[in-house]
């Protein structure tokens, strides 16, 4: 990991702002700067410990992944479905236009 | 334009020499599931709009990934025919980004850890020749929903009712080096998925499609920066997408410049491939194992029980079919192209004359049907009429021509040939009386032609034989005729 | 109305079932409570109709002599949990006008049992705080002070303030690094976080997947294992669901602990406890021993690097789990002229300043380049910490710490972020582990704010916990009521 200060400056934190489709005010952006070199300084503590042989552990759970056997036992309630929608028409969810 | 009549094919020539593709193909399959691979929707096709879509798809709040069985059995058994590496132990990692068709924000497939590793495959190509495919592994994934753009003016339309249907990507090694090797290997891929009955096969309905990874080098140079042609949904667009794609690649080299690695799309009213708009948005999935999915995990014994109970795959079929049968590779290539063709072929060969059955079945019956505009299913003629016809071919019966006519009466009627002989009277006729009558009417019919044959124009030989066959409404045998001719006229 | 209120949620339901009291009377003295007391603002959402509906309901299968095991009682539900044409928010502007067309397992089990819901209660948004100062409708007061405005601690928040201030009998909350130990402990009652597995997850607005678990707050350990009876099971809807059944929890009260190991880990008195804590700590350790068991000093290495780990797998999760949250399907839309400047807008105004942190925190730790020194890195980490436990459990049966390393804090007086999340230093090594915890109150500390004190059982070893931590409770005698309580 890198050095503790500035592990990410503002341009940084624009990149990961837009992977994260976040609109953060200019205004803000230096403290959230702060904000997150403080907190990734913070765990960069786990580079005090050697890991060189641990695999990593994903889940907690001891058993194996469940299988469900291929019924149709859902789907046909596109009111609920779009019951929450901020806009629909003709049963479709809708958008601004997407250009590809 | 440069003569391009002696390059092999996918070679292309340049000002500076000749340039070669150097092609990988991702191939999406559907599963042929009844239900989503994590949720009890339908996964069927042509549904209202956001009628097959569950909470779960529609990623509500607190909704949950289940595994549907089936899929992750038909994905060892893709990855078993594609003699490929079963991985027991395999992880569902979360490709993140966010786009109005992928609810999640993210979609479920496999990174690191898919569920089959390296195989290869065996691809016939149109001269005969065979070559072989490494494919680099097969995972599951989800698919998308469906944005529609032109439904009005600033909006675009989402309907999730393709999101989140069970696909397997099925990746090659960069092995393939020509647009119509790639076309034969989807061909390949798309015949094994349907005699498995892992996937429709379906192009047109999406069920399958191929990004192509294309890039250009000369011949023993490193590979080049690929682009990706993406969702190529016909092998016709296939083989056009990669060649345009290659030549726009040489022009840019020739000219100096270098490719960048993007993802392009395939205009097929133009036939050129474009860079997709939104490319400038440069993408960091951000892969990672899904918490809501355990590994995934099977026993060996599981694996061999759906190994035992695989058909027999068409590499197989088509050396049985060469010994069995003593029919050319090449035919053969073709009858097992679709599990239906061998079927037939098996079925109406059996007994028989396997070449003349062969030679029936490819030419005159799937000629017929392509131009009527029939799909194989649904062919007047069944397998026992055409096998019946080969009979009666084969037995004298009816001569080679006169089954022309057959062919055409049972593709329209759908009756037996046998019926259709009886009806018209069309039983070739060999007897030698019955024939020597014909025979001395055309000579006596064509005296002058006689004279002139006799004083040595040999050709007019076939003309009396012609005159014969007309006379007897193509009914009397060939053999019989000729060797009648050839006495009277000594 | 008042000798409602004092009983707890185990002496309402005898009470129910004997016919001493109805459920329609006790449950709207809890609805008087939830008006004399919404000054706290522990409540998002009340829905005194169903409520009243549900009661009569309860009252007729008390009458007929059905009742199931939570007849009548009336619960509050942490506004994590989906309910079913009930506003869920998961405190966040983002979901404000959400109306779940389903229901909860956790909570559906509950009404299967016949409970009888209150309203919505209060978090930090989307569960990521640990003072309930994150939420978008503002704080939650602790009731434990009327004097000054203490922190309810988070993020389960509202859950743990209003069994404090009895304007619910029981409540759920869900736990991802502590969220219900946490504020159990500062709100002087018991919350239960299970072993993770143990209840379903499903219909329960997700944080970090791989850590969040639901389970009770409520005003006694017996009171905690008969809500945990109903709430846990599995659920084939979730793939992490444990497939196995847990014994009635109710079996276990008064196993006693005579002959048990208890470990005492030495790395969690080290460093910013207050004096007041480990004096209590301290006399417990002693009680439990007076009790009959064995007091073994235990080391549990890597519990320094619990909390670091945990604030780069719990964003990275959540960073994902959060990216549905775009306004297409639900929840409130910015409009834009652009897909994207609507994602941004949306999710810019609709997301408060502690999530936005953590997505952008998960965002960068998962991003290509950084994965492998800060995700990967925490994982490995993660599986370090499970085998201290793994070690420790082969030569005891429970450990025993303290929930928090200070009592409630006043509301604003915690601006910066890390400092908040010290908070959880005590109850984040046992999340990252899926092992099972309990808080429960032992005493006041000099401003007569609660203290608690955490058990930590094996996997799937809440009957055991259960039996543990009742014997601390009896020793403790811990039977203060909060001065902002409803009387
Ligand atoms: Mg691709
Ligand atoms: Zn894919």
């Amino acid at each position: 990991m890198p050095n503790k200060d500035t592990i990410v400056d503002v341009p940084t934190v624009n990149k990961i702002a837009r992977l994260s489709r976040l609109d953060i005010p200019e205004v803000n952006k230096e403290s959230l700067t702060n904000d997150l070199n403080n907190i990734l300084g913070f765990v960069a503590q786990l580079d005090e410990v050697d890991t060189s042989n641990v695999e990593p552990l994903a889940s907690v759970t001891g058993h194996k992944l469940p299988l469900r056997s291929d019924d149709v036992n859902d789907g046909n309630i596109e009111d609920l479905v779009l019951k929450n929608a901020p806009e629909s028409s003709s049963g479709f969810f809708v958008v601004p236009k997407v250009i590809e | 334009m440069n003569d391009t009549s002696t390059l092999k094919l996918g070679h292309i020539q340049g000002e500076t020499g000749i340039w070669e593709m150097v092609i990988g193909l991702e191939i999406h399959a559907q599963i042929s599931s009844k239900s989503k691979l994590f949720s009890g929707a339908s996964a069927s096709f042509g549904s209202e709009a956001n009628r097959n879509v569950s909470l779960v798809d529609a990623a509500m709040p607190g909704m949950l990934p289940v595994i549907n069985e089936f899929c992750v059995e038909q994905a060892v058994k893709t990855g078993l025919a594609l003699n490929a590496k079963i991985n027991n132990v395999s992880v569902f990692d979360r490709k993140n980004y966010f786009y109005a068709d992928l609810p999640q924000g993210y979609q479920i497939s496999q990174f690191t850890k898919p569920i089959v590793g390296e195989g290869e495959i065996i691809v016939d190509l149109d001269d005969g020749e065979q070559t072989t495919i490494g494919i680099e592994r097969l995972h599951l994934e989800q698919d998308a929903g469906k944005s529609l753009h032109d439904q009005h003016p600033t909006k675009s339309y989402i309907d999730l009712n393709r999101t989140g249907v069970a696909l397997m990507e099925i990746v090659s090694k960069p092995d393939i080096r020509s647009p119509q090797e790639a076309g034969a290997y989807v061909k390949k891929i798309r015949s094994i998925l349907r005699y498995i009955g892992a996937c429709d096969g379906n192009m047109e309905e999406g069920s399958l499609r191929a990004d192509c990874n294309v890039s250009v080098r000369k011949s023993g140079e490193e590979f080049g920066t690929r682009c990706e042609i993406k969702n190529l949904n016909s092998i016709r667009f296939i083989i056009q997408a990669i060649q345009s794609e290659a030549e726009r690649q040489v022009d840019i080299l020739e000219e100096g410049g270098t490719i960048d690695q993007e993802t392009r799309l395939f205009d097929t009213s133009t036939g050129e491939t474009r860079s997709m708009r939104s490319k400038e948005d440069a993408h960091d999935y951000r892969y990672f194992p899904d918490p809501d999915l355990l590994p995934l995990e099977f026993s060996e014994s599981w694996v061999q029980d759906i190994k035992e109970k695989l058909p027999e795959l068409p590499d197989s079929l088509k050396k049985r079919l060469i010994k069995d049968f003593g029919i050319t590779s090449y035919d053969a290539s073709i009858l097992v192209e679709e599990k239906d063709y061998v079927d037939f072929y098996q079925q109406a060969a059996n007994g028989r004359d396997g070449k003349l059955t062969a030679n029936w079945m490819i030419t005159e019956l799937f000629g017929a049907l392509k131009k009527d505009n029939l799909s194989f299913l649904e062919s007047p003629i069944t397998s026992e009429n055409l096998g019946e016809l080969i009979s009666l071919i084969s037995n004298g019966t009816i001569s080679g021509k006169i089954a022309k006519e057959v062919f055409s009466e049972m593709m329209k009627s759908k009756k037996s040939p046998s019926e259709i002989v009886k009806e018209k009277g069309l039983e070739q006729v060999s007897d030698d009386s019955e024939i020597l009558k014909l025979i001395d009417q055309v000579i006596s019919d064509n005296q002058d032609k006689v004279n002139e044959y006799l004083s040595g124009k040999d050709k007019l030989f076939g003309f009396f034989v012609g005159q014969v066959m007309k006379l007897s409404q193509g009914k009397a045998n060939p053999g019989v005729v000729n060797k009648l001719l050839k006495e009277k006229l000594k | 109305m008042s000798e409602l209120l004092d009983l707890n949620l185990v002496e309402a339901s005898k009470a129910l079932k004997n016919k001493e009291i109805s459920s329609l009377e006790l449950t709207k003295a809890y609805l008087k409570s939830i008006s004399d007391t919404s000054s706290l603002g522990a409540y998002l959402e009340i829905v005194e109709d169903k409520a009243i509906t549900m009661a009569k309901e309860s009252d007729k299968k008390l009458i007929d002599g059905n009742a199931r095991p939570l007849e009548g009682i009336p619960v509050g539900i942490k506004d994590m949990f989906c309910t079913k044409d009930i506003k869920t928010t998961a405190s966040s502007k983002i979901l404000e006008n959400f109306i779940p067309t389903y229901e909860s397992t956790v909570t559906q089990n509950l009404w299967n049992d016949g409970a009888v819901i209150l309203g919505k209660l209060s978090c930090d948004e989307f569960a990521m705080g640990s003072s309930n100062e994150t939420a978008a409708k503002g704080n939650v007061i602790n009731p434990w002070l009327k004097n000054k405005k203490m922190s309810p601690g988070g993020s389960s928040g509202g859950s743990a303030a209003a069994v404090a201030a009895r304007s619910a009998l029981a409540a759920t909350g869900t736990d991802t690094g502590g969220s219900i130990r946490q504020p159990a402990a500062f709100c002087g009652i018991t919350g239960l976080k299970p072993t993770y597995g143990r209840c379903s997850r499903w219909g329960i607005v997700a944080f970090s997947s791989s850590l969040d678990q639901a389970g009770p707050l409520t005003r006694t350990v017996s009171d905690a294992a008969l809500m945990l009876n109903s709430m846990a099971g599995y659920d084939q809807k979730d793939s992490t669901s444990a497939n196995l059944k847990m014994p009635d929890l109710m079996d276990y009260l008064d196993k006693g602990i005579k002959g048990k190991k208890i470990g005492i880990p030495k790395e969690y008195t080290q460093n910013g406890i207050s004096e007041d804590i480990v004096n209590f700590y301290e006399k417990s350790i002693a009680w439990l021993r007076d009790e009959g068991a064995e007091i073994i000093p235990v080391s549990l290495p890597h519990t320094k690097y619990a909390l670091p780990a945990y604030y780069i797998i719990a964003p990275a999760e959540a960073s994902s789990n959060l990216a549905r949250y775009d306004g297409v399907r639900y929840g409130a839309r910015q409009e834009a002229s652009s897909l994207d400047e609507m994602y941004e807008l949306t999710r810019g105004n609709g997301f408060g300043d502690e999530v936005k942190r953590r997505i952008m925190i998960g965002t960068y730790v998962l991003s290509s380049g950084y994965y492998d020194a800060y995700y990967l890195k925490a994982q490995k980490v993660r599986r370090l910490i499970k085998e201290d436990f793994e070690n420790v459990y082969k030569k005891v049966d429970y450990i025993l710490t303290p929930s928090t390393p200070t009592t409630s804090f006043e509301l604003g007086k915690k601006q910066d972020p890390l400092t908040m999340y010290l908070n959880d230093i005590f109850t984040v090594p046992a999340s990252l582990a899926g092992l099972p915890g309990i808080s429960l109150p032992v005493g006041l500390d000099k401003s007569g704010l609660p203290i608690g004190i955490q058990l930590i059982a094996n996997s799937f070893d809440e009957a055991g916990l259960i039996s543990t931590a009742r014997v601390l409770e009896m020793s403790a005698g811990f039977n203060f009521i909060a001065d902002g309580a409803a009387k």
